[in-house]
């Protein structure tokens, strides 16, 4: 059942690199991550590559495969012909850091910009009520591994690097919509999406949803309520209209 | 030589995850400058991987529940074994650490009237277990990764700075503690992206570092799990208890082999599901042990009706603690009823609707679904006993974590005795938030009464930095893959889920031939980002621990949870009053019986003296 596979894998640093040929042994079974691994234990043994739980419940291991942004452990050779060449390169939208490793540090100082969740005042630990079909709109967005593959593939961001500080990216513009659907949050996160992590530049393409490992409806659910919300905050004209009359903020 | 990396704070916390993270809310909370110290990035820790849930006595689900129940059900499940203090602190703590997660943000699932749901576990009397679908873990670390963020955020309200008092450094390892004469002194390592050393100075430090499972073939565990903190701990004079238990959990994943150990949560029988051998028969019927009987049903008319009605009827076998379900199905296997790749059968699709299982069980059916291509809405799986989880760990004092260094603690996986020599499911995680925030705040206590700040001594920084770079000097030495294959092949073999002496001497020789052997590794290439050079300096981590497990696992000679002895099968009560301790002095380890801290008479009361009888011997019962 083994086979000899066809790999180029992506080696180089900040100052360059290149695509480098192996040939390696594949059983089955396996999924990319097992190759990348017996690359290093035999060919490679410094080629650096994330990775942690290795099914698909860290989000380490991001990267492209044959160009797809995906998750080296969830990806199964058994999807390739045994013919084929398959090329792994680091997720695109991020720095380099070493091979297979990129600097993420944009997510992380994203995630930090967001207002936590503002709990209600009058209640006490233990007191909280929700109904399941309340908490399940956020729950689906909590399901978020954070693999940054839905960050690394829209291209608000991918092919323009100066969107990087106004624009959040669907990851966290999901977390805001998290916050807002969640049933006992005391924060108003509408006017914070559109004028702070930059909603407005997304336009719907749903490459993030469609990336995403964990089947989140990112944009179904997440990203186009938020919008919703937005403009019937800042665009409705009867609101428009009320706001301007009657002088609300 | 490069100007090195200096920082300094008041605690240091090694390791992110549930246990970590908790630990420095808990510092931070009480003012002190704190770091969090990760190997991987922050929000990846092996929290994420658990599944079913964390175990807290809120009565939800059932009023009759409350800490003493939660307290039985945890001294039963470590077989008496525990250390009753820390099983007492736990069950009377867990269910205000969880409410506490709602005030941080978190989203549980709830009861029709909305309260947080809890799920059955095995060994718990009452459905117990706070859950989310079944990625608890996922949401506890998510939670309480957005909580030290709000603390940043006020952080940076009050000073401009997010990290002015709480600063993560993530892909970060360490690799020794730095003392003051008999005080920690702090911590020195390496960045993991750059390889450039780094010198923390604190007066405490936190290890949370989980446990130590790569030293295992198969185990559900990640490459993280390489028993640095227990490694440290000894290295910097502390003890380690109960080395010999190390947790099989019953169900692994089985095939494909690449994904073999993955674990497969146990909440697939708490809602239902069954284990069946290669013939169809439900055979945990077959293992109920002596001291269970009265607790768990002897036929499939009963079991059933347990999920429907409690007060009734008693618990199905499946749900025994995990070593009786683990050596259940060792032993099916052994005797040729195994299913095609050498495990036994977990069906829930004839069980619960398939609708019901995708909502109760989505990452499972995701799992199976992507790695395995097994539906488990309509076909059974494939599961094996998997290295999941060690008992054992630092010495600790409980109400506060401290070990037998002063200024080092220790909380979660890597602490020993809150489980004693066998965790129940659930358990974990409120322990890490438990013993977490304990730990925290008795560091924060410590720091607060200290009159003089330990300092650093240089020439133990340059010891360090050179047994850092050890593996650069060698040319045409030792592959770390190669020892690190050897270690795990051997560890798995002979001090598995069922030992002898024999083999177990092996291990030891074999041990003793690999550390050699590691003293002569050679790693290729340079310091960034060089995962070669990661598992060379982990290896010697591993190396040390695996040496404790098998040296006191020869030692015990009776079977106790998750310490099973072909050779002395059966439960001996005056083991129980023994606790062994490892520690080191730079060569080898040292395994020595200490008596184990008698139970306080009042939680003793707590059971019935015919249960008592079993555990316990006749001098300490009269």
């Amino acid at each position: 059942m083994s086979y000899q596979g066809k790999f180029r894998v992506w080696r180089g640093d900040d100052s360059g690199g290149a695509l480098e040929d192996f040939t390696v042994e594949v059983n089955e079974g396996e999924v990319v991550l097992d190759i990348i691994h017996r690359l290093q234990a035999t060919q490679a043994p410094d080629l650096a590559v994330r990775w942690n739980c290795k099914a698909g419940k860290c989000g380490s291991c991001s990267a492209e495969i044959n160009g797809r942004p995906g998750l080296l452990c969830m990806t199964r050779m058994s999807i390739f012909e045994e013919s084929e060449t398959i090329t792994v390169t680091p997720m695109r939208t991020f720095p380099i850091i070493r091979d297979l490793v990129t600097d993420v540090s944009y997510n992380y100082t994203k995630a930090r910009e967001i207002p936590s969740f503002a709990p209600p005042k009058d209640l006490a630990p233990g007191e909280y009520r929700m109904q399941q079909v309340d908490v399940e709109r956020s729950q689906e967005f909590r399901k978020c591994i954070e693999c940054f593959l839905c960050q690394n593939t829209c291209h608000v961001i991918r092919d323009h690097e100066e969107n990087k500080e106004a624009f959040s990216g669907p990851r966290f513009l999901m977390r805001v919509a998290e916050l807002e659907m969640h049933p006992l949050d005391t924060a108003d996160r509408v006017d914070q999406a559109q004028d702070d992590h930059g909603l407005g530049y997304c336009n719907i393409t749903k490459c993030c949803s469609e990336v995403c490992p964990e089947h989140i409806h990112i944009t179904d659910n997440a990203l186009i309520p938020m919008k919703e919300r937005v403009a019937d905050r800042k665009y409705d004209p009867i609101v428009w209209l009320g706001n301007k009359l009657f002088k609300r903020s | 030589m490069p100007e090195l990396e200096r920082h300094s704070f008041d605690v240091l916390v090694i390791g992110a995850g549930g246990a970590g993270l908790r630990a420095a809310i808990e510092a931070r909370e009480h003012g002190l400058r704190t770091a969090v110290l990760c190997k991987s990035l922050f929000g990846k820790a092996h929290t994420v991987m658990a599944e079913g849930g964390i175990a807290a006595a809120m009565g939800n689900a059932n009023e009759s529940d409350n800490w003493q129940v939660h307290f039985r059900d945890t001294m039963r499940g470590g077989k008496f074994l525990n250390n009753w203090r820390m099983a007492e602190l736990h069950a009377q703590e867990a269910p205000q650490r969880v409410w506490e997660l709602e005030t941080y943000g978190a989203l549980f699932d709830r009861t029709k009237d909305g309260r947080i749901s809890q799920r059955n576990f095995g060994g718990h009397e009452y459905p117990r277990l706070a859950h989310v679908g079944d990625r608890t873990g996922l949401e506890l670390i998510r939670t309480l990764q957005q909580k030290i963020v709000s603390l940043q955020q006020d952080d940076f309200q009050e000073f401009g700075d997010y990290e002015e008092r709480l600063r993560v450094f993530q892909e970060f390892t360490v690799t020794e503690l730095v003392k003051d004469g008999e005080r920690v002194a702090g911590a020195f390592g390496y960045w993991r992206e750059s390889g450039r050393f780094v010198l923390f100075e604190a007066p405490a430090v936190i290890l949370a570092t989980g446990g130590i499972g790569k030293s295992f073939k198969v185990t559900s565990n990640s490459w993280e799990y390489t028993g640095d903190g227990h490694a440290l701990a000894m290295r910097a004079g502390a003890s380690l208890i109960n080395m010999e238990f190390i947790q099989f959990h019953p169900t692994g994943m089985v095939w494909p082999p690449s994904v073999k150990g993955i674990l497969v949560t146990e909440s697939v029988r708490g809602d239902g599901g069954v284990l069946r051998n290669s013939d169809g028969k439900r055979f945990m019927f077959d293992y109920i042990p002596e001291v269970f009987k009265d607790k768990y049903a002897d036929n499939e008319e009963e079991a059933d009706r347990w999920y429907t009605d409690q007060a009734n009827n008693r618990r199905p076998p499946e749900l025994l603690p995990r070593d009786e379900v683990a050596r259940a199905i060792n032993s099916e296997v052994k005797a040729g009823r195994g299913s095609p790749h050498g495990g036994v059968f977990l069906d829930v699709s004839t069980r619960l609707p398939a609708e019901e299982i995708r909502r109760r069980l989505p990452s499972m059916h995701h799992q199976f679904k992507e790695l395995a291509d097994v539906d488990i809405t309509a076909q059974p799986m494939e599961v094996g006993p998997t290295c999941h989880y060690v008992m054992g760990g630092v010495e600790v004092d409980p109400d506060t974590g401290s070990s037998s260094v002063p200024g080092l603690y220790a909380a979660g996986e890597v602490s020993g005795g809150m489980h004693g020599s066998n965790r129940l499911g659930g358990n974990s995680l409120s322990d890490l938030l438990v013993f977490g925030r304990r730990a925290g705040a008795g560091a924060a206590q410590y720091v607060r009464a200290l009159g003089d700040r330990p300092v650093v001594a240089e020439q133990a920084v340059a010891e360090a930095r050179a047994t850092a770079l050890k593996p650069f000097q060698h040319e045409g030495g030792e592959n770390p893959y190669t020892l690190h294959m050897e270690l795990q092949q051997s560890m798995n073999d002979l001090v598995g889920i069922i030992r002898r002496a024999g083999e177990m001497e092996e291990a030891l020789q074999r041990l003793e031939k690999l550390e050699e052997r590691a003293r002569s590794l050679t790693v290729e290439g340079h310091q960034q980002f060089n995962p070669g050079w990661h598992l060379a300096l982990d290896l010697r981590n591993m190396l040390l621990v695996s040496e404790c497990v098998a040296k006191a696992a020869l030692l015990r000679t009776e079977s106790r949870g998750g310490h099973t002895r072909d050779d002395h099968p059966s439960m001996d009560s005056e083991w129980r009053r023994k606790l062994l301790v490892c520690t080191t002095s730079g060569e080898g380890v040292r395994v020595e019986e200490k008596p184990q801290i008698p139970i306080r008479p009042d939680l003793l009361d707590l059971f019935d003296r015919t249960e008592l009888e079993k555990y316990l011997t006749a001098e300490e019962l009269s």
